[in-house]
């Protein structure tokens, strides 16, 4: 791609832009939500088209998208031949299908891809571009949605496809994956190239110093957790006013579960000060087609009759709280970048003073500059005595802010680790 | 709303171009463009508040025909004094909604199929109460004739006319009906829950709303909407035919349409409704001065529609 430059509305997206990807590697794009990076990719893939530049080869280009493009009611099969199904005739041969699919993938070519965990889902998603011919594959965050097990599996056919000749294009926001993965890395900041190199020369922090624009200390913040009452209990653990307790486990361990058998009736938990960041925003946490005001103010206690002076001075004091960067409070949630939506959705349950937090993976595919920013809320929240069950896949993020990590295996606590004791290995050891 | 009044505009200026010899510029030119839209504009303004919520009511025309029947009866046959069966009739529409939304609500029928149900009940129950016949001012006697009686004062009342003969009736009770609804919609609390759950019933669910009731009232409401255009029909026709009301449900469908309410729900308001209803009026009038047959004016009609909508149709990238 060469001289790329896009321009929506009165923003320029994308200025100049310039990026090679070679046979063979793994090519990382970094940059902050919002920095142009799926912009370009929908370019290179030629879903959009550019207002300057010029892209060679997109016709072999295939993008895994993080929302993905599989029919969920059709089989495996139907899926990987979508469009070019063996016929004669205009009648489908199910068992050549059939028998091609197997060749493309381990999974039951009968399968309904609804019914597939989403690590599957994605291989389903990888082998159709490969069947495709695809040259270069663009992955955008996909381990955002899958468990180390999985990801330790999408590492290795991503070496697989590498050694088949196939470019890759990798999006993360995870800073970890960028050292196990990528041979190169390209940031882009503002719609524009930053830097451009070999991985191995880039150091971690220089690469988010690259990314923000601004020194960023990836480290997490210190606190000295100061415990009061009981907030909730289970069985095998409470969670205290002030204390951060971590869940772990694979998923499908039972630790999501865990958590929304605390939510299972919304009204009346609310009503007991509980609050549930839920995991994806998107389709269970903001209502996109309103306002930045309306999905602040949604939960809780609201007056009969809507004030809108008065709500635009609440939303804007929660705004201000989380620091929340939107151009109008009046414009579309769907507006937002991610790490400025999951702010929104954490404002709508600020509002409400909950004693009880409940937070499903409040940092998946937000950038690290909103990390920072989230991790520093939960502190300062968790200081003025509010209660956290916090949720991450993220296990380096889990072991850092929590005062306790409690470990889920098939459905049940499986271990219950202090401060001191919860370390990678022992986790692991207790998930696996 | 920019966009909705340039079709609103667009049929102005037809009707200017084809004025059919002035007719287009004489006040009760637009008292009965005004009239006929009524019923159909009442029935869009319920219609509107299910449709934030991102489902449909196809049953508002048979309801239309049921509480018709009903009022008539009550009127002409039973003689009962109006603050008896106003209120009646209100509430047999508002019971056809309560049912239609708890099919929506409980069983979580698809809106679509729940008031399909409800339509073709409703219209059954309308040919059950009434006999299979209209119910009018010509009582049969039992021996093959007819008695007739007096036009019941309260059918005369709805269908007069107030300022000086200028504005009917029933389109003062559009307009209250407008106005209230709209009010509901935008500033009540119930309002902006139907647009949250039209949006994203899952998360309205999570952040604590009523989505169950907010829902259920909101097809209530609209079955009251079709009450009251029941009992405007019944005073405009002199009579409860329990064929009333027939398609209703999709000119209403087609005004929130082409106001610009979005049918999968979450957008729009109550002021697009009024301009569409403004806009379809206006046409069948323009088109009736003109001497169009009903043939063409069913097929201009179906062009109007698909062009406002592309022209409202948002921008996305």
């Amino acid at each position: 791609m060469r001289r790329i430059s896009k321009r929506f509305g009165a923003t320029q997206v994308l200025r100049q832009v310039d990026l090679d990807v070679f046979a063979g590697e793994v090519h990382l794009l970094a940059g902050e939500n919002g920095a142009g990076k799926s912009t370009l990719m929908k370019i290179l893939a030629g879903t959009l088209t550019a207002d300057a530049g010029v892209v060679e080869g997109s016709a072999d280009v295939a993008v895994i998208y993080q929302e993905l493009s599989l029919i969920p009611t059709m089989t495996v099969a139907d899926n990987l031949f979508l469009g070019r199904m063996p016929a004669t005739w205009g009648f489908v041969s199910m068992s050549e299908m059939a028998r091609r699919s197997r060749e493309l993938i381990d999974v039951d070519p009968y399968a309904h891809v609804g019914t597939l965990p989403i690590g599957a889902r994605q291989r389903v998603e990888i082998a159709k571009a490969v069947s495709r011919n695809a040259r270069v594959i663009v992955m955008d965050e996909p381990t955002s949605a899958l468990t180390a097990l999985e990801a330790a599996e999408l590492f290795a056919l991503i070496g697989a496809l590498k050694s088949r000749g196939c470019g890759i294009v990798y999006i993360t926001h995870k800073m970890e994956e960028t050292e196990q993965i990528a041979d190169r890395v390209t940031v882009l900041r503002d719609g524009q190239v930053v830097a451009s190199c070999a991985a191995a020369e880039l150091k971690r922090a220089e690469l988010i110093r690259l990314m923000v624009g601004r020194e960023v200390s990836e480290q997490f913040p210190l606190r000295q957790p100061v415990l009061g009452e009981e907030r909730v209990r289970f069985p095998e653990f409470s969670v205290r006013a002030g204390e951060i307790v971590g869940l772990a486990g694979l998923r499908g361990a039972g630790a999501s579960e865990l958590l929304m058998s605390l939510f299972a009736a919304p009204r009346k938990a609310i009503a007991q000060g509980v609050a549930m960041l839920t995991s994806d925003r998107k389709t269970t946490g903001l209502v996109l087609s309103m306002s930045v005001t309306a999905n602040c103010l949604m939960a809780g206690r609201r007056p009969v009759w809507r004030r809108p002076e008065r709500e635009r001075a609440e939303a804007r004091g929660l705004a201000d709280l989380l620091r929340l960067r939107a151009a109008s409070l009046e414009m579309e949630a769907r507006e937002l970048s991610g790490g400025n939506q999951q702010k929104v959705a954490l404002a709508k349950w600020i509002r409400t003073r909950p004693s009880l937090l409940l937070l499903d993976e409040p940092t998946r595919g937000i950038d690290v500059g909103a990390k920072q920013e989230i991790y520093q809320l939960m502190n300062e929240w968790s200081r003025q005595g509010m209660a956290i069950l916090l949720i991450s896949s993220e296990l380096p993020e889990l072991l850092a802010l929590s005062d306790k990590v409690v470990v889920m295996r098939g459905g049940k606590v499986s271990a219950v680790l202090s401060k001191e004791e919860s370390t990678p290995e022992r986790v692991m050891e207790a998930a696996c | 709303m920019l966009r909705a009044a340039v079709a609103l505009l667009i049929v102005i200026l037809l009707g200017m171009a084809f004025h059919a010899d002035g007719a287009f510029y004489k006040v009760g030119t637009h008292r009965d463009a005004l009239r006929q839209a009524s019923v159909y504009g009442i029935l869009a303004c319920g219609m509107t508040l299910v449709i934030v919520t991102g489902g449909i009511d196809l049953a508002v025309g048979s309801i239309v025909g049921f509480t018709a029947v009903c009022f008539s009866m009550m009127t002409i046959w039973w003689s009962w004094p109006w603050w008896i069966s106003v209120p009646s009739a209100l509430a047999i529409g508002a019971a056809c909604g309560a049912v239609s939304g708890a099919l929506v609500v409980w069983p979580r029928l698809q809106p679509f199929i729940a008031t399909l149900a409800m339509m073709v009940f409703a219209r059954g129950m309308a040919k059950t109460v009434s006999g299979g016949v209209k119910v009018s001012t010509a009582l049969p006697t039992g021996d093959g004739t007819f008695r007739y009686v007096q036009v019941p004062e309260l059918f005369r009342t709805i269908d007069s006319r107030i300022l000086f003969g200028n504005l009917s009736m029933v389109t003062v009770v559009f307009l209250a009906i407008a106005a209230a609804a709209g009010v509901l919609l935008a500033r009540h609390i119930w309002g902006r829950d139907l647009y949250a759950i039209g949006g994203n019933e899952e998360a309205a669910r999570l952040s604590g709303l009523a989505v169950r009731r907010s829902k259920l009232l909101a097809y209530v409401a609209c079955g009251l909407c079709a009450a009251v255009a029941g009992i405007c029909q019944a005073a405009q026709e002199q009579q409860g035919d329990p064929e009333a009301g027939g398609g209703y449900e999709l000119t209403a469908i087609a005004i929130v349409v082409i106001g610009g309410t979005n049918l999968m729900g979450g957008r729009g308001h109550m002021g697009l409704t009024l301009l569409g209803t403004i806009t379809i009026g206006y046409l069948e009038k323009i088109l009736s001065i003109n001497a169009v047959p009903e043939a063409g004016r069913l097929m201009l009609t179906g062009v109007i529609l698909v062009a406002a909508v592309l022209t409202q149709r948002r921008r996305r990238f």
